[in-house]
């Protein structure tokens, strides 16, 4: 019922070969990861099939886009995908080497989520959440860089209950930056940003596929970069 | 990673708008009402104080618990959270240590002044002031169970109190009653039974919490 269908390979591809992951060699991720391969998944939510024996895969270094209209279960499969729903039947193995991992308990660690609700703390300033997600994950990331990334330093200290939509949405991107994970699980990343914020996310996720990093976004635009795309529901 | 979170917790309750101010405000008020209710007769208020005290705790300590795990998880922070290293009974913990740190341990060392206010004997005060510090912390634990359970329904305050306040029983029960037989000069076991079921409940709930929290992240 989905169909794969493969766009032009990222000339940087090679690049993880090279470099490897995790860059900084820290976090629990060891080994270098090569692909993320999922068989014959299906997802139930409320009794209703949301897909069936969906299988694809996706290379280090390369972007998948999630396709296809409103409850389709884009954002389900994501969900699966981070270990944070239980699939119906099906795998998903993590490829590194000649070890696949399969528990979801294991994948959830390696998995940065950008979900639709943007987790900024009204009370806490962009910088507090920041430093607390480095330190509930484990990375010593630099704060600092990441909210330049994304063009929040003038504001890092300014508390998130007077951010617009798009300059949380911009700190949650900063939040993928901090956490160190391979796998980047997006959930719509350009809704609600301007043309600055759609360029500071691109420049993210290409700099992810290059340094071997996995990303998974369901989109309803183009993301703007090379990628394969899924389309759900497509033949159903 | 624990850390991270036990000091984003207490940074989020103890900052303006905050639920620890809230909850101590609430003590106090509570405890102010009762004697005015009440009336004027000092040997009536002195037999009702320990009960008093221990039922305005409770229901001070509950009145934040229906934000425990629900906050996190309309904002997304919970999904991340679970995404992190911790494992969920871990952060059930941590939950738990941060709203007792933020609301019990405040309204223990509150308790000796209203106390007093109730014209409590200094040997009462002291083992008022010891049972909430004891048993405080089995209301924090059991409440995170039914914050857990209830975070993903949209009127999930109402409910959590009817979930929990019968677990918590035993608690005001033998904290009260330490008191009361403190009053009375008798020796009771009132305080041990209170450590045995606030050691029991704290030491459990983590787990019953992660559980609940597991369930409703994957519903």
């Amino acid at each position: 019922m989905a169909g794969l269908d493969p766009a032009t390979r990222p000339a940087h591809v090679s690049a993880r070969k090279r470099l490897g992951w995790p860059l900084r060699g820290h976090g629990d991720v060891t080994g270098q990861l090569q692909s993320l391969d999922v068989q014959q998944l299906t997802c139930v939510r409320g009794q209703r099939v949301l897909f069936r024996d969906l299988t694809f895969r996706v290379d280090a270094g390369r972007v998948l886009s999630l396709e296809g209209p409103n409850g389709v279960g884009k954002s389900s499969l994501l969900r699966v995908l981070a270990g944070l729903l239980p699939a119906a039947a099906g795998t998903i193995a993590l490829i590194s080497g000649s070890t696949a991992e399969i528990d979801a308990d294991d994948r959830a660690r390696k998995v940065a989520w950008l979900g639709h609700n943007d987790a900024a703390k009204p009370q806490l300033t962009p910088r507090e959440v920041l430093s607390f997600f480095a330190r509930l994950y484990g990375t010593r990331a630099d704060i600092d860089a990441a909210l330049a990334a994304v063009g929040l330093a003038k504001i890092a200290d300014l508390a998130c209950a007077y951010l617009s939509a798009g300059q949380k949405k911009r700190l949650a991107l900063a939040r993928l930056k901090v956490v160190e994970r391979p796998i980047w699980l997006l959930d719509e990343p350009l809704s609600s940003l301007d043309t600055d914020g759609r360029k500071a996310a691109l420049d993210l996720v290409n700099a992810h596929i290059m340094f071997g990093g996995i990303v998974i976004a369901a989109t309803h635009e183009p993301l703007g970069v090379a990628s394969e795309r899924l389309m759900l529901g497509a033949a159903a | 990673m624990i850390g991270a979170l036990l000091s984003r917790d207490i940074r989020l309750a103890t900052r303006a708008g905050g639920s620890a101010a809230l909850a101590l405000a609430f003590f106090a008020a509570v405890a102010t009402l009762v004697p005015l209710g009440v009336g004027v007769d000092l040997r009536l208020l002195l037999r009702v104080a320990a009960g008093v005290l221990w039922v305005a705790a409770v229901l001070a300590a509950l009145l934040s618990l229906d934000r425990l795990f629900q906050a996190d998880f309309e904002d997304g922070s919970l999904d991340l959270i679970a995404l992190s290293p911790l494992s969920l009974e871990t952060v059930a913990a941590a939950k738990i240590a941060a709203h007792w740190l933020t609301t019990g341990l405040p309204l223990t060392l509150l308790s000796p002044v209203l106390g007093v206010m109730f014209g409590l004997p200094p040997g009462a005060i002291g083992v008022l002031t010891l049972s909430l510090a004891i048993g405080t912390p089995a209301v924090s634990a059991l409440g995170a169970i039914g914050a857990a359970l209830t975070m993903s329904i949209r009127r999930g305050g109402l409910i959590l109190p009817l979930l929990v306040l019968p677990l918590l029983a035993p608690a005001v029960i033998f904290g009260a009653g330490a008191v009361q037989a403190a009053l009375d000069g008798l020796s009771s076991g009132a305080l041990l039974f209170l450590a045995a079921f606030a050691v029991a409940t704290t030491l459990l709930s983590p787990f019953a919490a992660g559980a609940a929290v597991r369930l409703n992240l994957a519903g």
